[in-house]
């Protein structure tokens, strides 16, 4: 094996109004099942270190956690290099039960946007209230960016982390810097 | 003459002198000025000709009404036609040039039209140019657009920038005059997130030109606090150069902000177009004046007389010396006060009503000593390209002249019409005021919201309010209810501000001056000046039958100029009520569409331009085949190689090159973009034979199957290979096209139909980079690379197994798209251009070249094997295909086997796929028909077949071809006749469709 790559090799781009940078490859695994379960619960901790997130939320503990994605799937959260330990312990606690564990790390691009602009230039690409106080830390989205999917949550107060495909990751860097361009503040929050 | 007054002007800062030109000639505002406000102060009435007779045109409004100041503005990549002058805010250096003029603006020679004005009425277009019909084309369209048209189209690319943003609010209150500040204020302190829009530079609207005074204080005093209040709300945004666009379903409002069109010059976006989710919208849009209806209301000089009183105001410009009123109401006065205030003279005012007594502004403008003559009106304004003089007569008559006054300039008001374009652009409907003569919100039908209740609320002069008083109550009992609705709650002492009451006489309608205008008169009262339509032409419409507003209005093609009709609308269809002696809302009015005011292309299209126009789909070796030669070809949002082409070498070369290489030695493909679906759960088998044609649920773990999906109606919609990974997890490979496509329609099922059933689906095709390494060295390649046993005993034809290769954790499948001993390999995408260059590496000595989908085409159609989107097109069955040993006979079901069943799908007569060979070994054209003997019932040559795919095949050295022919199969051998679009005709052999290896021995080694 080779030392794993993300899509851009951790590209960033500086001058803008917020600062835009590649990070990666982060661990991801993809969990399908019924979320009310107990078993599923146990599961989420066992492999995830943390406890099943509500609707629209993510738990974290540093940079493990696991995000609510839909009424049957969730996304677990962690370092690269944990994630075949990760998926053996998920798979070992699902047992023979009706549920999904699916390795996708390889499948993302990673971005965080960061500075006191942060939410203003992911809310000029996403039809999602990033007003403060509507969106915090803890709240988890599925969206898009301008015409690709993505997932987006808040590191910090001026630091948003997005999730997007790979394949479509050098666009996505080049949307978030032409909505970073300078001069574009947009003042609202 | 127009010129700049030494004193007044409250928006400009004199100090700062602001240089332009208009067509070529050198002027000087100051910043604060509109483009019209200081054209006119620098004697520029002239603006533009209009659209059918190039009549001269002058300003006539101060607002995004304007119908006649339309210019060129700005140069290379920053020129834009059609801009507005009275909405574009000066700046130094603009470049504007008039309109729809040759040569000259001064002397255009379209302005003989006028002349023949009685041969161009309403229709005109529709009556002289229907025959002969190929005409057409090529005389009477070429014609008219040259003499017809405003601006020309931009011949740079654009250099600004764009953008969008996405707000969200419960209360969006649009309009930045006192209603709407009385609206957010009010809305604001119930604690709501409110969001003011103002299309202007400025807060207040009209109120500081036309005065009065708010809770015993100046109207200044009252904006200055509330704006200073407005804007220490934690709750509230305000945003002025930003205009309310259009109102769509759900609260969704579009929003026009004009960043840098007054500072061009400053770094940023443009534009930026607000995509707004409102709670509830308050449109406090405040209303337009309306001309009147006399001959010669087009000559540049007469003006609305609300926009004689802003520029005098707001720009200390003065439109003429001398400067006749005219109105149907009070409001005019204000003009004739204001002018009287600033030194000019006003000779009379000519008021189309009779008054028992004098109202409060009639006394005013008295006691400055204007002359009031009531009852009268104009029979003609005299000049051509200024106002000389008008003649007056009594509104009661047929416009005999009683005595003509010197003038440069008319000031005219017909009443005024509520803005209810936003109220309206969602559903909204309209009530006929009939005291001001006017269309207002229906406040009883509001556009209605999921809940069945309304969401827009109008306020101010918007909703039909025209005093003082009653626009600041009608603002805060709006936002009230609004809030109130939205769950939030007033401070108990919140109250409306006091206006002081002026008592003002009723207006009374006017829509023609005077009232028994003859023809002549009326050929020349133009009612939308822009598409230059006069009272004549809606008349001649409404008697030639187009007795629906609707009608009339694309028949005359009143309102349907850039200004939408913001100024003749009310006026025409009062005019087609007339002439059908109908009630005017019984007429009804036309309708309201977005957006309010023309809005850029740029702002709609925002970011998406350049290098982010759309996403291009990337695979982990882009890169690598972009710095090796990669010809791209668009396969979906991805691109793909269509061949690597060397230095020198022409892609078809290139092609060909591959072909052999890869059949004689070693290609390498990237077909990471092929899908990859894993279906995993206790249901999956059942799941997949419902999903495929052929039985997936007996497939063995480690082994792979080719399987074909069809739609509900039968149709063929994709194809690839499964692979079982365990007893209860499937992998299914999809068309590059297919991937996100096939994920939902299996989604679609699972939630739609089969919810019950225990299945789960991940779409992973990006998680890997899949590698085809094909020909007859394959194998050498991988056994040097070394890892797992890849020999045939270990991993044969149509198997799969995980391992390692190089070091590289893999899955291999065996499988074989080209006929070829092929093995496709699965990488973390992550390591997929590391594996790659291993491969590279690996298979130097073995010739290795990597291969494009030119070539994998060209592998395909040798062997036979069919293309999703080639072969099929959404019509086409498996049963065409010659695939019948792909639908299982043993299935009870599968989708699309009910649908084959149907008499049409099992017609024997339904074109067959075959192969096709020419007899003298060119390559048939792609699409071509086959034609057989005679003729259908159109008269065309029937046909029998066509070509689905066609290539040159380096093989075999010769043209090969698939294709779908009536009873093809059955009719091997047979030569069809082929015309191309090349004049020539192609004859070909019907053959099988299997041109190389059909034993399949070279791919089972």
């Amino acid at each position: 094996m080779s030392e794993p790559v993300s899509a851009l090799n951790n590209i960033s781009h500086t001058g803008g109004i917020a600062s835009i940078s590649e990070i990666g490859p982060l661990g991801m695994i993809t969990l399908r099942g019924d979320l009310s379960a107990g078993w599923m619960r146990k599961a989420v901790s066992a492999a995830g270190g943390v406890n099943l997130p509500e609707q629209g939320r993510s738990n974290f503990e540093s940079d493990r956690g696991v995000a609510w994605m839909s009424p049957d799937e969730l996304l677990l959260i962690c370092p690269y290099d944990e994630v075949s330990d990760r998926l053996e312990r998920v798979q070992g606690a699902f047992a023979n039960r009706f549920a999904l564990a699916v390795n996708v790390s390889d499948a993302r691009a990673v971005f965080d946007v960061s500075g006191p602009a942060a939410r203003e230039v992911v809310a000029k690409l996403a039809p999602v209230d990033l007003a403060p106080g509507e969106f915090e830390p803890g709240q988890f989205r599925r969206t898009r960016l301008a015409q690709v999917p993505a997932a987006l949550w808040m590191l910090e107060e001026d630091r948003i982390r997005l999730v997007v495909f790979r394949s479509v990751a050098r666009y996505v860097f080049d949307l978030l810097s032409v909505a970073a361009q300078p001069g574009s503040e947009v003042g609202h929050f | 003459m127009s010129t700049r007054l030494a004193t007044g002007g409250r928006l400009l800062n004199k100090s700062r002198a602001v240089d332009f030109t208009f067509n070529g000639r050198q002027m000087r505002g100051f910043e604060g000025d509109t483009l019209a406000s200081a054209l006119l102060a620098n004697d520029q009435v002239l603006v533009g000709r209009s659209f059918k007779y190039h009549r001269p045109r002058g300003i006539v409004a101060a607002g995004p009404e304007e119908p006649n100041g339309l210019v060129n503005l700005g140069t290379d990549g920053k020129f834009e036609p059609n801009q507005r002058v009275t909405t574009t805010e000066l700046y130094d250096g603009l470049t504007a040039q008039s309109q729809n003029h040759w040569p000259s603006l001064e002397f255009d020679v379209g302005a003989i039209n006028k002349h023949l004005s009685r041969f161009l009425p309403a229709g005109f277009y529709y009556k002289t140019f229907m025959y002969p019909r190929a005409f057409w084309k090529y005389v009477y369209e070429p014609i008219i657009r040259k003499s017809a048209g405003l601006g020309k189209a931009p011949t740079d690319r654009d250099v600004d920038t764009y953008e969008h943003f996405y707000a969200f609010c419960d209360v969006l209150v649009i309009g930045g005059g006192v209603a709407g500040l009385e609206a957010a204020r009010t809305a604001g302190r119930s604690g709501a997130r409110v969001l003011l829009l103002e299309q202007t530079a400025h807060w207040g609207g009209r109120a500081p030109v036309d005065g009065g005074t708010i809770d015993g204080a100046p109207v200044e005093t009252y904006l200055a606090d509330i704006i200073a209040e407005l804007e220490a709300m934690e709750n509230v945004r305000m945003r002025n150069r930003t205009m309310g666009a259009g109102v769509y379903d759900h609260g969704y409002v579009l929003g026009y902000e004009r960043l840098r069109d007054h500072a061009p010059d400053e770094q940023g976006p443009r534009h930026r177009l607000w995509r707004i989710r409102a709670g509830h919208i308050i449109t406090a849009t405040g209303a337009l004046e309306r001309p009147l209806s006399f001959a010669g209301n087009d000559i540049p000089g007469v003006m609305l007389a609300s926009a004689v009183r802003d520029y005098v105001v707001n720009h200390g410009v003065s439109v003429g010396d001398r400067t006749v009123v005219v109105t149907n109401n009070d409001n005019a006065y204000l003009t004739a006060i204001a002018l009287k205030h600033a030194g000019l003279d006003v000779p009379v005012i000519l008021d189309a009503r009779v008054l028992p007594q004098d109202s409060e502004l009639m006394a005013q403008a008295k006691a400055l000593g204007v002359r009031v003559l009531m009852g009268h009106g104009i029979s003609k304004v005299n000049g051509t390209k200024r106002v000389t003089s008008v003649d007056i007569c009594s509104q009661a008559g047929e416009g005999a002249v009683l005595e003509s006054v010197n003038c440069d300039a008319v000031a005219m008001s017909g009443g005024w019409s509520p803005v209810v374009h936003l109220w309206s652009h969602c559903g909204g409907k309209l009530r006929w005021d009939t005291a001001h003569a006017c269309f207002s919100p229906d406040t009883d039908h509001a556009p209605k919201g999921a809940d069945g209740l309304g969401f827009v609320t109008p306020a101010g002069a918007a909703s039909g309010m025209f005093a003082l008083d009653d626009v600041l109550h009608d603002a805060h009992a709006a936002a009230d209810g609004v809030v109130t609705s939205l769950g939030f709650k007033l401070p108990k002492d919140s109250t409306a501000p006091v206006a002081e009451r002026r008592e003002d006489a009723p207006m009374a309608p006017v829509w023609l001056m005077p009232q028994g205008a003859g023809v002549k008169l009326r050929e020349k009262a133009w009612l939308d000046y822009q598409n230059d339509v006069k009272v004549s032409d809606v008349r001649l419409a409404a008697q030639e039958g187009f007795v629906s507003v609707e009608h009339a209005k694309r028949y005359t093609t009143l309102g349907m100029a850039t200004d939408q009709g913001k100024l003749s609308n009310i006026n025409g269809l009062a005019v087609l009520a007339g002439t059908l002696n109908a009630e005017i809302p019984a007429v009804g009015t036309t309708t309201f569409r977005p957006p309010y005011h023309p809005i850029s292309m740029g702002a709609i299209g925002g970011e998406a331009r350049g290098p982010v126009f759309q996403p291009v789909r990337r695979t982990p070796m882009h890169d690598w085949h972009d710095k090796n030669g990669a010809v791209w070809e668009p396969v979906g949002q991805w691109r793909r190689p269509y061949a690597y082409a060397r230095a020198g070498e022409s892609t078809h070369d290139a092609v060909m090159r591959e072909v052999t290489n890869t059949r004689h030695k070693l290609g390498l493909l990237d077909a990471s973009t092929l899908g990859k679906i894993i279906v995993k759960g206790p249901d999956a088998g059942k799941f997949l034979d419902m999903m495929y044609t052929n039985m997936m649920s007996t497939l063995k773990p480690g082994k792979c199957r080719y399987g074909l999906m069809c739609s509900e109606n039968g149709f063929l919609i994709d194809d690839g290979v499964v692979a079982r990974i365990d007893d209860d997890t499937w992998l299914c490979h999809t068309t590059t096209g297919g991937a996100d496509r096939i994920h939902g329609h299996m989604e679609e099922w699972l939630q739609t139909e089969w919810w019950d059933w225990q299945v789960h689906v991940a779409n992973v095709t990006e998680q890997y980079a899949q590698i085809a390494v094909v020909g007859p060295n394959a194998r050498k390649c991988l056994e040097k690379l070394g890892g797992m046993d890849v020999s045939k005993d270990a991993l044969a034809f149509m198997e799969w197994a995980d391992g390692t290769l190089g070091g590289f954790q893999c899955r291999v499948y065996r499988i074989s798209f080209s006929g070829e001993l092929s093995y496709e390999i699965a990488v973390d995408a992550g390591q997929g251009q590391a594996f790659w260059d291993a491969l590279m590496v690996a298979g130097n000595d073995l010739g290795v070249m990597p291969y494009g989908t030119e070539c994998l085409h060209i592998l395909r159609a040798e062997k036979g094997f069919i293309m999703i989107g080639d072969e099929s097109d959404g019509t086409i069955i498996p049963q065409d295909l010659g695939l019948g040993w792909a639908i299982s006979k043993k299935k009870d079901d599968y989708l699309g086997k009910r649908a084959q069943e149907r008499s049409h799908m099992t017609d024997p007569n339904r074109w067959k796929l075959v192969g096709l060979e020419t007899t003298d070994g060119s390559t048939l054209p792609d699409g071509a028909y086959a034609v057989g003997e005679g003729e259908n019932e159109n008269g065309q040559r029937n046909m029998i077949g066509r070509v689905t795919s066609t290539y040159h095949s380096p093989t075999l050295d010769r043209g090969i071809a698939m294709g779908l022919v009536l009873n093809g199969p059955d009719r091997m051998g047979e030569v069809l006749r082929f015309p191309g679009t090349d004049g020539k005709t192609y004859e070909a052999r019907i053959v099988d469709p299997v041109f190389y290896d059909k034993e399949g021995e070279k791919q089972n080694v």
